[in-house]
């Protein structure tokens, strides 16, 4: 049979597409699928924030080999390492900041606290109303539009076969694995991996498995090209606000406001209610932004389960089915965690350990 | 505050200010959102206000009758007010508005779009050269400032626009150069029984004809500009003859011109109906990519309704009847007795629409027009992307609008793809050998219009932004 490979991969997005790389790099043969295009959810429309200020401190490991990978892709992916920093404006705020980036530096990531004076130094257009600031000089951003762009070369010269606008509508277990029914004809495969992102529950219930999948529905908005006005990877104390400017001058505003939707109508809307408060937030900040015209505001799914953890191993109950998404920071921890499915699946010990599917999500 | 209305309609064109108008006569409580100073959208432009008096043209007249009638009417016309989002509630719709730098919403039981059409101009070299306008472009500056594109004009480009446009300059004091239009003499044979049914608007055709053969202005049947020259400003325009399929043949002329009208037809402005959620279909007939809409104005969503050119192109006349079909209908679905009153405009309707779907025919760009634009030339205005810099995306696997814009940025501009969209949908269904159909518009994002920051964050006191529980630690 001309179409049976040794794994298919349900989801193109950063994740589906790294484990393919690392399985095919490891000599098998992958296929990967996607209802639409690589990397257009929410691989493809986050902020491209890579901040180990706003990851939680059980995935730092993961967020701190992130990071590196990111840095790896480089200019393909628009990497720049431009340091971050964190921002409050209450007395409440700075008490929160300081609890959180306290157990965060413990966590490994490489976070001080920085004086007034400096923060003016290095960032001299922010509102002059900071309370506290936490700086990190591993943050930073990739751009996130480039995704689909960077894994299709990727895909292309590892010779791994990809299909887009290919969305699986019926999976059936037999002896020698999985027969995908797609738009595109049926598909055999010894191994399945779900990478579908917030599309998980509808792909596994193709399999009888009830994964416990929320979608966030994250807003970002995008300016105008501006002149110079901020250097660095902007936050809130409160994680609710994102803030960068690409190098062609334009502001990337987020910080997961939530618009409406769900992934089973197959698009979030963007809701003036929570647009608004995002840039007034941002334009508290940065004072600036005021003049910059808004051109763009979107939404990205994020795929959660009750712990916010991860899910990232074998599906229960049905042999040589996995699981990977779900993953808070997923953009920055996605390439490594990609990796560490790849080996799992490739029968390695990976480096730090997998989350389970299968347990109790209301323990933590 | 929140201000309510029974309906809301957006654009005060000949179809949303008909809308308005049918509606308000039931009683109900109308808003006319318009982003000009005054009714009369695109075709029945208001003058400036610094222009006390000019002679009157029969644009002029329906434009002045249609602001009497909003004026002496019940509807509250807001004009100078850009919609920005559109978003369905259980109980209506809220419409968030830009008027002087300030946001607003209003909500309305049932909404009305009327948004109108936009301009298609085939990317040649030099199209971005200042002094290149486009055809429709041109016509704004006649309507509202009097104003010429230029000294010595070539005029060109597709259907009944590229006449108007060139005798319009002459009556205005303008010198046109050279009428260059890929339609031949056939072309228009072959529409004349589409048009028996509008002889005032075919008489006023043979006359702006007729003045430029007068005038001995050159007409170039069959031909199409093939690239403007000039460095800062035009001094030029190369000619070419085209082929039955617009492929150019033959050799290329030269005419000087210190200005370039260019056209090749309308396509529906349909950002508006997407974000409300009506999904498109292509209909080449009708101008392009269009939301599914009856000729009354009904859409699949019960209270949203859609007329004019933004549900297809065929011009200000049928703009006006379905209008006011979309109108009535908004008022019978809020309880009003007006379906007789309805169904007495269907024929009429569809007179009119024969017309201006003929038009429309006319107008519409034949395959071969997409190799006027070559490797080098700005398909992407506002990101400066090439022909090439797009096939080459395209090449490397891009697949779709969102794929193009995502690894390109075209379409990510303040223009928001409304200028480049149009040719790179093709260039994609072109290079991958598939049909147009195939290859619909990137997914639609709000603002419908840039909006600044400081009027999305309005006047707040930061102790009152509504920030939920932080993030899991």
């Amino acid at each position: 049979m001309t179409d049976h490979y040794d794994i298919a991969i349900i989801g193109g997005g950063i994740m589906g597409c790294a484990s393919a790389l690392q399985m095919a790099a490891g000599g098998m043969r992958p296929i990967v699928l996607d209802q639409g295009d690589l990397g257009q959810g929410a691989s493809g429309v986050n902020a491209g924030t890579l901040s180990l200020q706003i990851k939680r401190v059980k995935l730092m490991p993961y967020a701190l080999r992130g990071h590196h990978e990111w840095e790896a892709m480089g200019d393909a992916v628009g990497f720049r390492k431009t340091g971050g920093y964190t921002l409050a404006f209450t007395e409440r705020e700075v008490e929160l900041l300081h609890e959180r980036q306290k157990l965060k530096a413990e966590a490994g990531a490489p976070i001080t606290f920085v004086s007034n004076n400096a923060l003016r130094a290095a960032e001299p257009n922010l509102t002059h109303k900071v309370l506290a600031a936490s700086y990190c000089p591993e943050d930073g951003y990739a751009n996130s539009s480039l995704t689909g762009q960077y894994f299709r070369g990727r895909l292309q010269d590892a010779v791994v076969p990809y299909r887009e606008g290919c969305p699986v509508t019926a999976v059936a277990r037999n002896a020698q694995g999985f027969e995908l029914t797609t738009a595109q004809g049926s598909i055999w495969a010894t191994r399945l991996l779900l990478a579908a992102g917030a599309w998980l529950k509808p792909v596994a219930a193709m399999l009888g498995v009830d994964l416990p999948v929320n979608a966030r529905i994250n807003t970002v908005s995008v300016t105008e090209r501006m002149l110079p006005l901020t250097s660095t990877v902007i936050g809130h104390a409160t994680g609710l606000l994102t803030m960068k400017q690409k190098a062609n001058g334009t502001v990337l505003v987020g910080g997961g406001w939530q618009g409406r939707g769900t992934p089973q109508e197959g698009r979030g809307e963007v809701m003036a209610e929570t647009v608004k408060p995002n840039m007034a937030l941002a334009q508290f900040a940065l004072p600036a932004l005021a003049k910059a015209r808004v051109l763009r505001s979107w939404t990205g799914f994020e795929a959660n389960v009750p712990d916010f953890y991860p899910l990232a191993g074998a599906l229960p109950g049905v042999e040589d089915a996995f699981v990977l998404g779900c993953v808070r920071g997923g953009y920055t921890i996605g390439p490594y965690i990609g990796k560490l499915m790849g080996d799992f699946i490739l029968g390695r010990e990976p480096d730090l350990p997998l989350f389970d599917p299968g347990r109790d999500f209301h323990e933590d | 505050m929140t201000e309510s209305y029974d309906i809301a309609v957006i654009g005060a064109g000949p179809a949303g200010a008909n809308a308005a108008l049918s509606a308000a006569k039931h009683g109900f409580r109308v808003l006319l959102l318009d982003e000009q100073p005054a009714p009369g959208g695109q075709v029945w432009r208001a003058k400036s206000a610094a222009i006390l008096s000019a002679p009157a043209t029969p644009e002029s007249r329906a434009g002045k009758a249609l602001r009497a009638a909003v004026r002496d009417s019940d509807v509250h016309h807001q004009g100078n007010t850009r919609v920005w989002q559109i978003e369905r509630q259980s109980a209506g719709w809220d419409v968030h508005t830009l008027t002087d730098g300030q946001t607003a919403k209003v909500m309305a039981k049932a909404l009305i779009l009327s948004p109108g059409a936009r301009e298609f101009v085939q990317p040649i070299p030099g199209w971005t050269t200042p002094g290149v306008i486009g055809l429709a472009g041109a016509t704004a500056l006649f309507k509202r400032d009097l104003l010429l594109p230029g000294n010595r004009t070539v005029v060109s480009g597709t259907g009944p626009l590229v006449f108007f446009v060139a005798s319009e300059i002459r009556r205005l004091g303008g010198q046109v150069a050279a009428v260059v239009t890929p339609n031949t003499r056939r072309d228009w044979l072959g529409v004349l029984p589409a048009m028996r049914g509008r002889p005032d608007l075919l008489a006023r055709g043979a006359l702006w004809v007729a003045d430029l053969m007068l005038a001995g202005v050159p007409l170039l049947w069959g031909h199409s500009v093939t690239a403007a020259q000039g460095q800062g400003s035009v001094s030029g325009v190369s000619v070419r003859k085209l082929d039955r399929n617009w492929e150019p043949i033959g050799g290329e002329r030269g005419i000087e011109a210190d200005s370039l009208c260019l056209g090749h037809g309308l396509i529906p402005n349909v950002e508006a109906a997407q974000l409300a959620g009506l999904p498109l279909h292509l209909r080449p007939e009708l101008g392009g990519w269009v939301p599914e809409v009856g000729a009354d104005g009904r859409t699949q969503i019960d209270n949203l309704f859609l007329c004019g050119d933004g549900a297809g192109i065929r011009g200000a006349a049928a703009a006006e009847i379905q209008g006011k079909m979309a109108g009535l209908n908004a008022a019978r679905h809020l309880g009003a007795d007006t379906a007789g009153a309805i169904a007495e405009l269907q024929q009429s309707y569809a007179r009119a629409a024969r017309f201006g779907l003929a038009m429309t025919k006319l107008s519409q760009p034949r395959s071969g027009l997409s190799s006027l634009t070559t490797p080098d030339t700005v398909v992407c205005r506002c990101e400066s992307l090439k022909q090439s810099d797009i096939l080459a995306e395209v090449a490397s696997g891009a697949g779709s609008t969102n794929a193009v814009k995502s690894g390109l940025r075209a379409g990510m501009g303040p223009c928001g793809g409304k200028y480049c969209q149009t040719a790179i949908a093709r260039m994609i269904a072109a290079a991958h050998d598939r049909p147009e159909g195939d290859i619909p518009p990137p997914t639609p994002r709000p603002p419908l219009r840039p909006v600044p920051a400081s009027a999305l964050a309005g006047d707040f006191d930061y102790n009152d932004l509504p920030i939920p529980k932080p993030a899991p630690l």
